[in-house]
């Protein structure tokens, strides 16, 4: 892969108390790749892309986005060099409707103009299927429309590395089917990190994948090379390795 | 009509009705209504950071009282033009608003609501501890010399109705420009959901600031007008009293409306005029309709109208 690094860690760690939720971590994220970041249920994921919006401070380590160093920038000044972050528990504003949801996550890129913010969101809504509701009260949808709507706050942003905290949780079968061809439409124009615990969808979307176990990089690589590999199937099956 | 129509309409019918009101109503009606204006312009400066920012001061009364001292002072101990000693007023309710949002907004939620209600109590000791130049509790009257707004006397019943009703227009036309701006959308993504806001780029911490800058120099701007139209500053507008109230009349009206702060003001004034012709204990009834409109419309009266009227309403 001789794609260009989007974003990279070095020294990575978050400690909470006594307990090291993220050690170490260095990690390369290739621009323009759907990249996977999977692994049990405690192993620092949503540390991980914690540390790398900035909603969470890391204790030490660096994080460099296209090249600059990121690390003591508050998370606000981090999404407005590009980054968008949709969280793993639904966040939207429930008492606006979904129009404007979408529109304060467009107004920041796109210019001021209202007809070409009205496109811009129309356009976004019709993306993730969901422009028939645009003046409903966000809060009065379906919570499998709520995540489409939080996911089309992420791409109003036009990001330049999407960060998707367990988007298909708490999805129906045919919205996540929904959900992975969204992303495959996305694939190129715009970087993807899935924090994914469904297999089904990290196998369908990602082209390379990383595996965090008790807080450290366990293992990365292409999805046939991670279903193959020993320790991260003992990672998540809690087999001992045979070495 | 587009919404944008609708809602100029309905502020230009208000303004229009507040017009046709001092012609046609007996004076005792026409002085309450220019109280009641210049109160809608404190409520609106309360409701800019609590209705729309979501952010609930409990000391709005420092900024009210900045203002009305800032005039009064320095036109009693600095014999300069009501003009200047207006903008004073503003200026002093201004830099001390943006004091007040530096420190306080290290806080949020609860400590924040007791963060200003210290101030402001800070504020009121102030003062009464310079008592010697602010008459403390007592007060001190501007005379009517002293109140010629540029040559036009705002002591009689037709020039103090048209600067409250002047100052008034300008406010509500600004605050609904302010509440339909990106700006005033970005402080509703606030209110509704600070995270999220932070996590769409926007620089949270900034907008707050300016939302208290704003609601703190408009409430300055109110009891500036307020001492300069009714001749009176005393230290009671600094009290906790003054705090509270503006809370309750947005309450009322609507918090997070632009029509409600006038409606709970006007509401609440008729209220205790009304209630007190046939008690003493008019404040027992003030409290008790209060009572009854927080259980049965907790939203204020231009809330029900939103919700059940007209869900254009800004």
């Amino acid at each position: 892969m001789a794609a260009v690094t989007l974003l990279e860690t070095k020294g990575l760690t978050k400690t909470y108390g006594g307990l090291q939720a993220n050690t170490d971590i260095d990690f390369i994220l290739k621009k323009g790749l759907v990249t996977a970041l999977i692994g049990p249920n405690g192993a620092g994921k949503s540390t991980f892309v914690g540390m790398l919006s900035g909603r969470t401070a890391a204790t030490s380590g660096r994080v460099i986005f296209e090249g600059r160093d990121i690390s003591q920038l508050p998370a606000h000044k981090r999404i407005q060099l590009g980054l968008a972050y949709t969280f793993q528990i639904t966040s939207i504003f429930t008492g606006l409707t979904v129009h404007e949801n979408v529109a304060l996550a467009a107004a920041r890129t796109v210019s001021a103009d209202g007809n070409t913010l009205n496109a811009k969101v129309h356009q976004t809504l019709n993306q993730v299927g969901i422009a028939d509701r645009a003046d409903q009260t966000a809060g009065d949808l379906s919570y499998g429309h709520q995540r489409l709507l939080e996911i089309a706050m992420g791409l109003a942003q036009e990001p330049r590395l999407f960060i998707l905290d367990e988007p298909t949780q708490g999805l129906a079968e045919t919205e996540i089917n929904d959900f992975i061809a969204l992303i495959r439409s996305l694939a190129g124009r715009t970087t993807i990190l899935l924090i994914e615990h469904n297999m089904k969808v990290v196998m369908a979307t990602a082209d390379h994948i990383a595996v965090l176990d008790q807080g450290m990089m366990l293992a990365e690589g292409t999805p046939a090379e991670i279903s193959a590999n020993a320790s991260v199937q003992a990672a998540y099956l809690g087999k001992t390795v045979d070495a | 009509m587009t919404v944008a129509r609708k809602i100029n309409a309905l502020h230009f019918g208000i303004l229009l009705f507040l017009l046709i009101c001092f012609f046609t109503l007996p004076a005792y009606h026409v002085g309450a209504l220019s109280r009641i204006m210049v109160l809608a312009i404190y409520a609106i400066g309360l409701n800019i950071l609590f209705g729309y920012t979501g952010l609930l001061s409990l000391g709005h009364a420092m900024f009210f009282a900045a203002g009305m001292y800032g005039l009064g002072l320095s036109i009693k101990f600095l014999g300069v033009s009501v003009v200047l000693a207006f903008g004073i007023g503003i200026l002093s309710a201004a830099v001390l608003s943006a004091l007040v949002g530096l420190l306080a907004l290290r806080t949020a939620g609860v400590s924040f609501m007791i963060v200003t209600l210290m101030f402001a109590q800070t504020v009121y000791l102030v003062v009464l501890y310079f008592g010697e130049f602010t008459r403390g509790d007592e007060g001190f009257v501007l005379q009517q010399a002293e109140r010629m707004l540029a040559g036009f006397d705002v002591t009689t019943e037709a020039g103090r109705y048209f600067v409250a009703f002047g100052a008034f227009s300008i406010c509500l036309i600004g605050f609904s420009a302010l509440v339909q701006s990106s700006f005033g959308k970005r402080l509703v993504a606030i209110r509704e959901n600070e995270e999220r806001a932070r996590m769409l780029g926007y620089d949270v911490w900034r907008y707050k600031l300016l939302a208290v800058i704003i609601s703190g120099t408009v409430s300055g701007a109110a009891g500036a007008l307020y001492a300069l139209l009714f001749g009176y500053v005393g230290a009671t507008f600094a009290s906790v009293q003054y705090s509270i109230l503006p809370l309750l009349w947005v309450l009322l009206g609507g918090a997070g409306t632009t029509i409600g702060p006038l409606i709970g003001v006007a509401f609440m004034f008729y209220l205790i005029d009304a209630s007190s012709a046939y008690t003493s204990a008019y404040m027992l009834i003030a409290g008790l309709a209060l009572v009854v409109l927080t259980m049965f419309a907790p939203r204020g009266i231009a809330g029900i109208l939103r919700t059940k009227v007209s869900p254009w309403l800004p």
